[in-house]
């Protein structure tokens, strides 16, 4: 097949990427657009095992089934409380096959810059053959952009695998840094600039230097990530979303390959958006996010007056049996209880008692942006009376009774009446306007960001301790 | 201690201050009850259920009086009631301090002890022993009532085979505890019911009752109720006019009208004015719920109900509470339990007079041999008492001129973005390779179709949008792919295992998107 074949199959599959993404943008339309994504990924595919620089057919085809294969399982096994560690992990093998591809990338070069030098008249196949077309200075071009490559790729490498490590709970979700804190990084990072230069410029060995820049990214991503709370983690991971995309464009400017390019940057802005949208939502700058830790405190918190009052299962049925509108706030405690079933129960003898009910969703709500929702319709809760932040926070005042189920922050007064509070202007859920709310909780803790949330303390606040489903198992059969 | 109720003196008053019921729980907190004989007989409690509920019966009131510690009554003492305190003795009962000097000098000079539950403060704490709230709340039930019982026509309307019945139109004016209570009753009877207040944030509550707020044409800012502690105040003389004009507009159509408009510790408004019962059709009523303070209708005479030349009934009875002697004797009584929990806070039956609680505070008005009324302002605000910033309402022009403003501000920072990005690319198009800016301009141009297509994307499917990009960010197998046919094993081995690797995350990526996506269901 020749190369046009190739071109003209790239150009189907990157609008057929570009509909995937825009499909999003309603549930029902998204359902095509998965079909969308799926079928411009098998074009690309079989386009570039037919066009120019491959071989070894029957290997790629092997791989690309025992891969699937394992894809396959993980798909079907996963839990929908585990979404945010499964995309975590997905984003460090992204980032890992980057690295290996400008690794190669290298290899090549080396390669044909020796055979040209020594002028072996060795015949070159694949990628290696496209190399040996190019001038020195689009070869230094090259090199830039395997660099940018392999750094980025092994950034997101480390960073999605510690990423992983604290949304599965497998590493302690507190900001903790080795000594030096960011002056290490910085360090790292300007050493990564120096070779990345002596590297371009030619200057001692090309390939221990890439070696070194890739284990100081490496370094890197482990140690920024590992220095960021879980409560950040949305951010973090939509972050690496976005890196995992510009290492593909990255790679693909290094191959010359467009469509490599036009999807890479479709990701990487779709994961910078995201990260927007949730470094909004919890009114904090993206760098300082990154930075770790929630910093900028500038005087000390309110003083919480008064205190918790708990409540018993029978309580909270009453009030429900009462009101005519409930609103129910799910958070990350919903998520690590699995109560979402439970959740679901109790909305669906609600509404047939003829109650109007709906769920109020924080932009941060759980450990990945949209967390919420998914968990939500996994448990079949219809998706139209899940309504955004935005949607729905005026009409607490009219409500009789707000459920608070395992969130904390998102629901704190003190964003909006303590100017010292650490999320001091973070827009929050307003539940305390509601006549009532409940909340769920597992104990008196502060939860995840360690903040006093005078929430707890209103007059028109009870707390119900335990565990979310154990609560709502309890609660359930006492509505009627 | 004990606690014992007298038969209430004012002829025509129902009402008594201790039910049974309340009298079982008075005895939970450690008091004995007393009542006089026949106290409760006008609410429906005979003297038998008393004695059930183990309460002590006397003869006279001058027995009860001597006999017990705390008195709790409904009306406001008269003279001869005041005489029988004693230095030892505590008062609870409706007092209206603010009019009533000689009653405050004669419990000064007992040396008593006297709450007054209306001088109970509005905040939420204190709800429950607020007992003008729950007082009101039964007037404007029982004004909708009295009204229908004049009223010749149906609340709701029907067509039935006998004709065509159109429904009553009912005005509520003023939307406090009786205001609410009657749009309440109104709606439920089927009426149309319109209501008006001077608190504009009150709309809200109304129309949360199902009647509809009548809005004025008025360009002042109206006040705002929260800054008096959730009562009315004096509006100004314009405002005043615009409103008469409304009502004015209004009184012919309306067949009920109900004026619960009170301004604390005044004459009420004068609010229906002459002209309008003149303009109202025959047959229509009008309750005056403001009857005992000059009525909110100057034709109003208290405690009568009289018709009008043009046929208009004008109900100017004070007594609601008391016509629904049953129902209001039970919530007052709970009331006054409630203070007394609050005055008992160890449950010994012993009072415990703490001054610096603010409900106990502000409803105290005579204390060991001193006036303490006017208390001092609650520390404690009142309901809503931080008033929220509301952003300001923009007229049309501002509204317009903001809006340039801010179209402007975006055009602006759009061309300097663009100026800035061309800028740059031409930079960088000076320096790099031809080839490279070819692919480079593919690059720009997709991370600006990425920028437009992901902002539509629905916040509830930014989970399913992450794993359809990671899906998606595997096309680094085409990277992969180009590089396994090379001659070197190591570019081999390492573009395999990205192949391996992309594979996974391929069939992952898509296949739990789609399971997230099957999930999201309508209802």
């Amino acid at each position: 097949m020749d190369f046009g074949f190739t071109t003209a199959a790239y150009v189907v599959a990157a609008i057929l990427f570009i509909l995937a993404l825009g499909g999003l943008s309603g549930q029902e339309s998204a359902k095509r657009a998965v079909w969308y994504g799926i079928v411009g990924m098998a074009l690309a595919v079989i386009a570039t095992l037919m066009g120019p620089g491959s071989g070894n057919w029957f290997l790629s085809l092997l791989l690309v089934g025992i891969g699937g294969a394992a894809g396959w399982v993980i798909a079907q096994r996963v839990q929908m409380t585990e979404m945010p560690q499964l995309v975590a992990a997905m984003h460090s093998l992204v980032g890992l096959a980057a690295v290996f591809v400008g690794f190669n990338a290298q290899i090549e070069l080396a390669r044909v810059t020796r055979a040209l030098r020594d002028n072996t008249g060795e015949v070159f196949r694949g990628f290696a053959e496209v190399l040996t077309h190019k001038t020195p200075a689009e070869l230094n071009m090259l090199q830039i952009e395997v660099v940018l490559g392999v750094f980025i790729g092994a950034v997101t490498f480390t960073g999605s695998v510690v990423a992983f490590g604290k949304l599965a709970g497998k590493i302690d979700g507190k900001p903790s840094q080795l000594p030096g804190g960011h002056m290490l990084n910085a360090a790292a990072a300007a050493g990564s600039l120096l070779l990345a230069i002596l590297y371009v410029a030619g200057a001692g060995p090309a390939m221990l230097w890439l070696i070194v820049i890739t284990l100081l990214a490496l370094f890197i991503g482990y140690h920024l990530i590992m220095g960021i709370g879980g409560a950040d983690m949305p951010v973090v991971v939509s972050m690496l979303n976005s890196y995992s995309g510009w290492a593909a464009a990255a790679i693909g400017f290094t191959l010359g390959n467009d469509l490599l390019i036009v999807v890479g940057a479709l990701v990487g802005s779709s994961g910078a958006i995201l990260s927007y949208i949730m470094c909004k939502a919890m009114n904090r700058h993206f760098v300082s996010v990154i930075l770790g830790g929630f910093g900028g405190t500038s005087g000390p918190q309110m003083e919480v007056d008064g205190e918790m009052v708990a409540i018993e299962a029978d309580g909270v049925a009453a009030a429900l049996n009462e009101a005519d509108s409930v609103i129910i706030v799910p958070g990350y405690g919903m998520a690590v209880a699995q109560a979402q079933g439970a959740v679901s129960d109790l909305v669906k003898k609600l509404r047939a008692q003829g109650k109007d009910v709906r769920f109020a969703i924080h932009p941060v709500a759980g450990r990945l942006p949209g967390h919420m929702n998914v968990l939500l319709a996994e448990a079949k809760v219809p998706y139209d009376i899940v309504m955004e932040m935005d949607e729905i926070n005026d009409d607490f005042p009219s409500t009789d009774v707000a459920i608070v189920i395992g969130s904390n922050d998102i629901v704190n007064p003190a964003a909006q009446d303590d100017p010292n509070s650490p999320i001091a202007g973070m827009p929050v859920l307003e539940v305390w306007k509601a006549k009532q709310v409940f909340v769920s909780k597992r104990g008196q803790g502060t939860g995840y960001s360690g903040i006093e949330n005078p929430l707890f303390f209103k007059e028109n606040t009870r707390m119900f301790y335990g565990d979310a489903k154990a609560s709502l198992d309890k609660l359930l059969p006492q509505i009627d | 201690m004990k606690i014992g109720t007298p038969k209430e003196i004012l002829e025509g008053e129902a009402r008594v201050a201790m039910t049974p019921d309340s009298a079982k729980q008075l005895q939970k907190l450690g008091y004995d009850c007393v009542i006089e004989t026949g106290a409760g007989a006008a609410a429906g409690f005979s003297d038998a259920t008393y004695k059930e509920a183990g309460v002590e019966i006397v003869k006279t009131a001058a027995a009860l009086w001597k006999a017990a510690d705390i008195i709790a009554k409904v009306r406001i003492p008269t003279e001869t009631e005041l005489k029988r305190l004693t230095r030892d003795k505590t008062l609870i009962s409706f007092f209206n301090p603010g009019a009533n000097e000689d009653g405050l000098e004669l419990a000064k000079s007992k040396g008593a002890n006297v709450i007054a539950m209306e001088m109970v403060p509005r905040i939420s704490r204190a709800q429950k022993m607020d007992a003008l709230s729950s007082m009101a709340n039964i007037a404007g039930y029982r004004a909708v009532i009295e009204a229908g019982n004049n009223f010749g026509r149906f609340f709701t309307g029907q067509v039935t085979a006998a004709g065509k019945v159109p429904p009553a139109k009912v005005l509520i004016v003023g939307a406090g505890v009786a205001g609410l209570a009657a749009i309440g009753t109104s709606t439920s009877l089927g009426a149309m019911t319109y209501a008006f207040d001077v608190r504009p944030e009150v709309a809200e509550q109304v129309e949360s009752m199902g009647a509809e707020f009548v809005y004025l044409d008025f360009e002042e800012q109206q006040q705002d109720g929260s800054a008096t502690g959730g009562y009315a105040s004096v509006s100004s003389p314009e405002f005043r006019e615009a409103q008469l004009a409304k009502f004015r507009e209004l009184a012919p159509e309306m067949d009920i009208v109900i004026t619960t408009a009170l301004i604390p510790n005044r004459e009420a408004p004068e609010l229906w004015t002459e002209d309008m019962v003149k303009a109202m059709k025959p047959g229509s009523v009008i309750v005056d719920l403001a009857a005992e303070k000059g009525g909110n209708c100057k034709l109003t005479v208290p405690d009568e109900k009289i018709v009008t030349d043009n046929g208009v009934t004008i109900i100017g009875y004070t007594d609601f509470p008391s016509r629904m002697a049953t129902q209001s004797s039970t919530l007052y009584a709970t009331n006054i339990r409630h203070m007394m929990t609050d005055l008992t806070p160890d449950k010994d039956g012993q009072i415990n007079h703490n001054m610096d609680d603010d409900v106990i505070r502000g409803a105290t008005v005579a204390y060991q041999g001193e006036i303490t009324f006017p208390p001092p302002p609650p520390k404690v605000a009142a309901i809503a008492a931080k008033p929220q910033e509301k952003p300001k309402e923009l007229t049309p022009e501002e509204r317009k001129a903001k809006e340039l403003a801010e179209f402007k501000a975006q055009t602006k920072s759009q061309v300097t973005m663009l100026t800035a990005g061309g800028l740059a690319l031409l930079l960088v198009g000076a320096v790099a390779p031809a080839s490279f800016m070819s692919h480079f301009i593919v690059f720009v141009l997709a991370v600006f179709v990425g920028f437009q297509v992901i902002w539509n994307v629905s916040h509830s499917l930014h989970t399913p949008l992450m794993a359809i990009t990671n899906a998606i960010s595997s096309i680094i197998i085409v990277g992969a792919l180009m590089q396994i046919g090379s001659g070197n094993w190591l570019v081999l081995l390492l573009a395999a295992l990205s192949v391996l690797m992309a594979g996974v995350n391929i069939f992952g990526g898509f296949l739990v998107t789609r399971r997230m996506l099957a999930m999201f269901q309508k209802s």
